[in-house]
């Protein structure tokens, strides 16, 4: 079914009876050309781009929960390219490409919406460092501007110019970055992977990965054993998990990071803005809530909830930035399981085990990544080759040192 | 998230600093290969249970601890100073 | 309609407010929605998605539509809840979500066009042209959405936070609260009671019912005023739980002022963590309304909410009622009603077997199938087991039977069990350690057994055995049979707040959102400002149908914290302005001031930027001139946020060895020496002098940015690695003030002040001297290429020093110098600070790797011979210099000549740059690929941000005296 206005109107005078299935509930088969485990953002679009770009539809997602389940299900829906370290430059500027097509390309409105994103600094140092970062992605050919404080202040009238802590010097705009409706890609995805034939099997546990004489044969889940030849591991938070059912150990540790939404209110701010001194930014959706988040919670944990000393320091960082938000009320916090490297950038690689693939590490940024991530992925999998743009994204690289560290905060996990 | 200090009792969370997995108490020697030194800088079992990690009680008595507890619920099981522990000599 | 003679609103005191406009009067007790109701007013807000006109559903802070802004302290408050605020003399409030007002409201347009408007419509069209998005339909959806406005201007009000400890914490204070409260109190425990709303006693205020042979409400005030006599006990009225965390830690809002006009002592609210050895979760239960066709008018109302407007404010909502049940209880609202003198015109039971003996007409396996009634209820069209009816009516009660209030008990992600007994769900033990549910929030409803649940629980938790007595009360039992929807066509409201009706959620399910999560969020069911409160089960009911399961197999989706919406500004109290993070004052801080000099934020420090005179126009004046001062007669600075670490034992020395890439165990006492200390990944972490202050005693000095992370890793490297050492250190960078006296008079300077002339005391020396009797510490160290001293004085004597050094240095032809010229000294003689050791670079990179010490193991060594961290396409740090005299600036990026500029042909980056008034040139340190074999050739330098593209030549990084004469002068 393609959806468009005209067919929601048709649809609308006639009951809205015609709308068929978003996807199908097929149960799974005893083989499949490759297996993607895990079926959030990433996993999805890598079943997308399989089919699409490389004429893989005998393929099948398993996922454990409902589709969307992980971090696309509960994000700050940010999406940029604002990257500055060659092999991360790259990446996110092919991403943010695919972005700019993905309501045509899915035939599915994810509202990427194009609002921009501003980056504040607050000392001689950190105006340098957003200078250096401006270069190089105007280098690599995305937009970014430097913003002083007369031009910032026309446009955000509402941040605190006078009274804060840290006061603004100025700021870094990048303005093809905004947000999207996050469960929306999700869906939009598994509905494109769907019409192309890929199985998506919802409620379907991968319990073990078989793996004989260093080649993997397929996995066994909570619905039975699945053969393939090819199997990737895409699964965030719980690639830890996944990887030791192959025997492997990786360089991720997993952590809680939360998020915030506000009751909805009238538009009272367009761009994304973050804030310099201490994890801090925020949007506001379309329907209106002020959505935002700050830092890790600073220890390895899967509960999926956090604790309140982050919560609040988020919420000072709001009341020195921008005051005006003091009496919107946060309506509901959450927190997603974030899959922290040992320098802050992901990993999409072969792994040694002969067909099992991994795309993990995606620490918190891995919503914008969603597109690139999964054409990529899609690429190594089908020719065996890393994609240019991912080529950097090597397993390996901490053992060689071949890092790509934008914060600098070397390898402690929850430091990037 | 209250943490006990085995010197100054049960502590707010904002009290200590993270620093990830015991991964880092097992130095490898000088000489040892690359993977050594890639196992204890960056590669983790990461588990989703019982776990032990780091905690510095840098408001509070400067101990560096050693944690027992649990990722998937927070609790709490076991917590010792690094210095106290067997082995903590050079 | 206000009744005579009942209510528990203080009728002596009158409270004039204003709602849109309008001026009314109400009671001293009263909420805002009660005093509306009083004086007749039913239309309260607009829907969300298609702005229905609304009115009042509930009583407490789970309300879906009754939600206004607030004016005051010249702000607004949006999204207030008129069933929660009480009124006050002065309170303004206003509707929202309507345009021009809420009796006419432009946008209920969008009721017409619902067919069109189904759920996840959106993600169905607006996708073409692409353009249009950001430009026409994002625009248009914004506009339409959200609910109250924010002020685009600060909030300035005063907001507080507080710690709280207790052995219990009790969150309600209805029957079963009350009783545990009371049972905890009389063992002597420490007990806080937290109660939402402003009087406590639950429903006791309203139920009407009988305790221990007096009303209800009076045995509740009587076991108040007994707990509040008791010193362990605290009371929190206006305290909603809103959270809870790990480790019996809870977060809890108390609204401290918002009930009063004026405040000037009085925080508007304060954002409590209660730390809590148990707490009893005795919250009660939530009402839920029944689905049907247009089930949302004005004057359609939780039986429930009813019999507090009537009993708690004195207030019918309706001169004729009608109930609609599925349940026994809420009859007893109807009989209230009755006796109080409002007309009953008919109890509508849904269960085909049901009691029919009451004093108005009852109907049974009655079914409402339809309303009437734009801006109030005026009919309701019903079927019932003997024929159908229409039935003039301003309220209409209803009851779908009730929900343990059990939000808490999710907020560690636990999921509750369906009971099917009570068609509700019910927490199960342990779903938050140290949590408790009892009463209503735990599946029992009469009060006798609340009280007793309230009573054994408070024992079992706390290990109790001497319990009080159980006063005598209502044991009715509680006879449901589920009924969630009525069959037909129309719109049928779930989730009044967000507009969600029964057809969106089969929708859902015909689209194949048939995860409850899905349906959740395709719809947007329960995502509204009441968080499912009133709609959850109902539609999860809807979906279970839909999808031909059961309630328990379809799930549920999970509450999160807060319980009720918090504001930032309470959850932040404290962090607007200053308050976000500490601040550090020299002690020169003042001297400095005094001087004029620009106090600049340097990590949570505040330094001095430059020293203005008069005539200097811009810091670069002054900056030049505080540079020439230093290099031709002397300057003083204030240095003393560098991190000191004083450490000391007998193995100190061997200590250094292991933190340190160099050898200081070789170092002389009385010798100071430069070190580099990397993190155990290799890369260098930061640098610093260290001194020998005596054989088993050395001083430490860090950058200032990297103080806190030093310590934390000496402390590690000590406890994890060698804790068997005769170590100890401290960190005293605040036991010292220092200062740096540089330039060709330093010496001199120095001279004037100390108690004995300098002797010998070559380069990288260090000593105890004395000013004026006081022991101080000198350091001869050079960050700037002139011959330098450092001198410490104990903190106290800061500011006369720094005053002292200062007028002796204008005497001699200095004077101070800030931050702006510190930083040009340092980069002409091409030191380097956090803008270059930046955590990516390496000791190579900076050319420092010969100070990796070969013959002994350091923290970091092994890590630092990664094949990707050497070699010639590692960037190196070089030294430029402008061939132009055209600025350039830290941030360009580096392209050989004549190459494209893009990120493939980048070279490098450009860490740092000053004018130099010392070389007339724009000089720069950078980082460029095999910069050190380099030296000599040009670069390009490419800003885009400062439109700067000019040709540098590259060159060492020591630009100024690189044979070093001067410091050793």
């Amino acid at each position: 079914m393609r959806y468009s206005g005209l067919k929601v109107i048709t649809e609308g005078l006639f009951g809205n009876k015609g709308w068929t299935r978003a996807w199908r509930d097929p149960a799974p088969k005893a083989e499949y050309d490759a297996i993607i485990i895990g079926g959030g953002g990433h996993g999805l679009s890598t079943a997308y781009y399989l089919a699409k770009n490389h004429g893989m539809t005998n393929i099948a997602v398993l996922e454990k929960g409902y589709l969307g389940s992980g971090n696309i299900g509960r994000n700050t829906t940010i999406v940029r390219a604002n990257y500055f370290i060659p092999g991360n430059s790259e990446f996110y500027s092919h991403s943010l490409k695919l972005w700019e097509g993905l309501e045509l390309e899915l035939n599915y409105n994810v509202m990427h919406s194009q609002r921009g994103q501003v980056v504040l600094f607050h000392s001689d140092g950190q105006r340098d460092l957003q200078i250096r970062r401006a270069n190089a992605i105007v280098n690599q050919g995305d937009d970014a501007e430097i913003m002083t404080v007369d031009q910032l202040r026309a446009e955000f009238p509402y941040l605190d110019y006078e009274q804060t802590r840290f006061p603004i010097y100025g700021g870094m705009m990048q303005r093809r970055a905004g947000t999207a409706r996050h469960d929306a890609v999700a869906w939009g995805y598994a509905r494109g992977a769907d019409q192309r034939g890929v199985d998506l099997i919802q409620n379907c546990e991968v319990t073990g990965i078989d793996v004989e004489n260093g080649v993997v044969r397929g996995v066994q889940t909570t619905r039975g054993p699945i053969r393939a030849k090819k199997v990737a591991m895409i699964a965030a938070g719980r690639s830890g998990q996944v990887a030791a059912m192959a025997g492997m150990r990786i360089p991720v540790e997993s952590h809680i990071m939360q998020a915030f939404v506000t009751e909805g209110l009238k538009p009272v701010m367009d761009a994304v803005i973050s804030y310099g001194m201490g994890h801090f930014y925020i949007s506001q959706s379309d329907k209106g809530g002020l959505v935002f988040g700050g830092d890790i919670d600073m220890y390895a944990s899967y509960a999926a909830r956090g604790n309140l000393p982050m919560v609040e320091h988020v919420m000072e960082a709001g009341m020195t930035l921008m005051p005006m938000i003091g009496r919107a009320k946060v309506l509901r916090s959450w927190g997603g399981i974030m899959d922290m490297t040992p320098d802050g950038s992901p990993i999409i690689d072969k792994t040694p085990i002969e067909g099992l693939f991994i795309d993990a590490g995606w620490n918190y940024g891995g919503f914008k990544a969603v597109p690139a991530s999964g054409w990529c992925m899609a690429h190594l999998m089908a020719t065996g080759q890393s994609h240019e743009v991912a080529r950097r994204f090597r397993l390996d690289r901490f053992r060689t040192g071949q890092l790509l560290d934008e914060e600098g905060t070397g390898s402690q996990h929850n430091l990037h | 998230m209250r943490l006990i200090c085995p010197l100054c009792g049960p502590r707010d969370r904002r009290e200590f600093y993270y620093s990830g997995s015991e991964d880092y108490l097992n130095r490898p020697t000088p000489d040892a290969p690359a993977e050594a030194w890639d196992d204890m800088l960056h590669l983790r079992d990461n588990p989703a249970g019982v776990t032990r990690d780091l905690w510095y009680h840098e408001t509070g008595c400067g101990s560096w601890l050693l944690v027992t507890r649990s990722t998937t619920t927070h609790e709490i099981l076991a917590t010792e100073r690094v210095a106290d522990r067997k082995g903590a000599g050079a | 309609m206000r009744l005579a003679d009942k209510g528990l609103i203080d009728r002596s005191k009158l409270v004039t407010f204003t709602f849109d406009g309008r001026s009314y009067v109400g009671f001293a007790g009263d909420s805002l929605a009660s005093a509306l109701l009083a004086n007749g007013v039913k239309l309260m807000g607009r829907s969300f998605k298609y702005h229905r006109p609304r009115g009042v559903l509930t009583a407490g802070s789970e309300e879906p539509n009754a939600l206004v802004e607030v004016l005051d302290d010249g702000q607004q408050t949006p999204n207030t809840r008129a069933t929660v605020q009480e009124i006050h003399d002065g309170l303004v409030a206003r509707s929202q979500n309507r345009w021009p007002n809420l009796r006419w409201d432009m946008l209920s347009i969008n009721d017409l066009a619902a067919p069109f408007l189904s759920a996840g419509f959106y993600y169905k069209t607006f996708m073409w042209p692409r353009a249009f998005w950001e430009g026409i339909y994002e625009p248009l959806i914004r506009r339409a959405a959200g609910l109250g406005k924010l002020l685009p201007k600060h909030d300035t009000a005063d907001y507080d936070r507080a710690f709280a400890f207790c052995d219990l914490l009790v969150i309600g204070s209805g029957p079963t609260g009350l009783m545990a409260a009371l049972t905890a109190a009389k063992a002597g425990r420490d007990v806080i009671l937290a109660e939402e709303d402003h009087m406590m006693g639950g429903r006791l205020l309203s139920d009407d019912g009988q305790i221990g042979g007096m009303a209800s409400a009076d045995w509740a005030n009587a076991t108040i005023a007994t707990l509040r006599a008791m010193p362990n006990v605290r009371l929190m009225p206006r305290t909603t739980v809103v959270g809870a965390y790990d480790h019996g830690t809870y977060s809890a809002l108390e609204r401290v002022g918002l009930h009063v006009a004026h405040r000037p002592h009085l925080p508007r609210e304060c954002f409590w963590r209660i730390v809590a050895g148990q707490t009893i979760l005795a919250t009660g239960a939530l009402e839920r309304p029944i689905a049907f066709r247009n089930n949302d008018r004005p004057g359609i109302m939780l039986a429930g909410a009813v019999q507090t407007y009537l009993n708690r404010y004195g207030v019918a909502p309706g001169r004729r009622v009608t109930l609609f049940a599925n349940n026994d209880g809420a009859r007893i609202v109807a009989r209230q009603l009755m006796a109080a003198g409002v007309k009953v015109a008919a109890i509508l039971d849904s269960r085909p077997v049901a009691s029919v003996i009451e004093d108005c007409p009852v109907y049974i396996d009655a079914r409402v199938t339809d309303t009437k009634g734009r801006h109030g209820l005026t009919s309701i069209s019903v079927s019932h087991a003997a024929g159908s009816m229409e039935v003039e009516t301003d309220l209409l009660m209803l009851s779908g039977g009730w929900n343990p209030l059990l939000h808490l008990t999710c907020h560690q992600n636990g999921r509750p069990v369906w009971r099917e007994d009570i068609a509700a769900f019910v927490p199960k033990p342990g779903m938050i350690p140290g949590l408790t549910a009892a009463g209503s929030a735990n599946g029992v409803f009469s009060t006798a057994e609340c009280l007793a649940q309230g009573r054994d629980t408070a024992a079992a938790v706390l290990g109790l055995a001497d319990l009080p007595d159980l006063p005598h009360a209502e044991a009715a039992p509680y006879a449901i049979q589920p009924f969630w929807a009525v069959p037909g066509e129309g719109r049928a409201w779930l989730d009044f707040a967000n507009d969600v009706t029964v057809k969106d959620v089969k929708l859902s399910a015909q689209e194949g959102y048939v995860s409850v999560e899905h349906m959740k969020r395709y719809t947007t069911q329960g995502m509204a400002p009441d968080q499912g409160k009133n709609s959850n089960v109902g539609a999860l009911a809807v979906l279970a149908d839909a999808t031909g399961r059961g309630i328990p197999e379809t799930g549920t989706t999970t509450f999160r914290p807060p319980y009720v919406p918090v504001s930032i500004a309470a959850m932040g109290a404290g962090g607007r302005g200053v308050g976000f993070a500490p601040q550090r004052f020299l002690t020169s801080d003042q001297a400095s001031r005094d001087r004029g000099a620009p106090m600049i934020e340097a990590g949570l420090w505040y330094r001095p930027s430059y020293f203005p005179k008069p005539g200097e126009s811009t810091w670069r004046e002054a900056c030049d001139r505080e540079v020439m001062m230093v290099r031709q007669t002397v300057g003083v600075a204030d240095v003393s946020t560098l991190g000191k670490i004083d450490i000391q034992g007998r193995d100190a020395a061997r200590f250094l060895d292991l933190v340190y890439t160099g050898t200081f165990s070789t170092l002389p006492v009385g010798r100071v020496r430069y070190g580099l200390m990397l993190r155990e990944d290799g890369l260098v972490m930061d640098d610093g002098t260290t001194a020998r202050l005596g054989e088993n005693h050395y001083l430490m000095t860090t950058t200032t940015a990297a103080a806190g992370q030093v310590m934390r890793h000496l402390d590690f490297v000590h406890q994890a690695y060698c804790a068997d050492y005769d170590l100890r250190f401290i960190s005293v960078t605040e036991s010292w003030a220092q200062f740096a006296v540089a330039g060709p008079k330093a010496r001199q300077l120095l001279n004037s002040l100390l108690d004995q002339p300098l002797g010998d005391f070559p380069f990288m020396s260090c000593g105890e001297v004395t000013i004026e009797g006081v022991k101080a510490r000198l350091f001869r160290i050079s960050f700037s290429g002139e011959e330098g001293y450092e001198i410490a004085v104990p903190t106290p004597y800061g500011e006369s020093l720094f005053r002292d050094l200062v007028a002796r240095a204008e005497t001699l032809g200095g004077g101070p110098y800030g931050m702006e010229a510190l930083n040009v000294l340092r980069i002409e003689k091409g030191l380097i600070t956090h803008a270059e050791i930046h955590g990516r670079v390496t000791a190579f990179d900076i050319g420092a790797q010969k100070m990796i010490a070969t013959k002994k193991d350091c923290i970091g060594k092994a890590s630092s011979t990664r094949p990707g961290l050497t070699g010639p396409e590692r960037e190196q740090m070089v030294g430029l210099r402008a061939l132009s005299d055209q600025p350039i600036g830290a941030g360009a990026h580096l392209f050989t000549p004549g190459d494209k500029v893009n990120r493939e042909n980048g070279q490098g980056y450009v860490t740092s740059v000053c004018y130099s008034p010392t070389l007339s040139s724009w000089l720069g340190l950078a980082f460029l690929k095999d910069g050190r074999a380099r030296h000599g050739q040009q670069i390009r330098l490419v800003d885009h941000m400062r439109k700067t593209d000019v040709l540098c030549e590259v060159c060492d990084p020591v630009f100024h005296d690189p044979e070093g004469g001067k410091l050793r002068a």
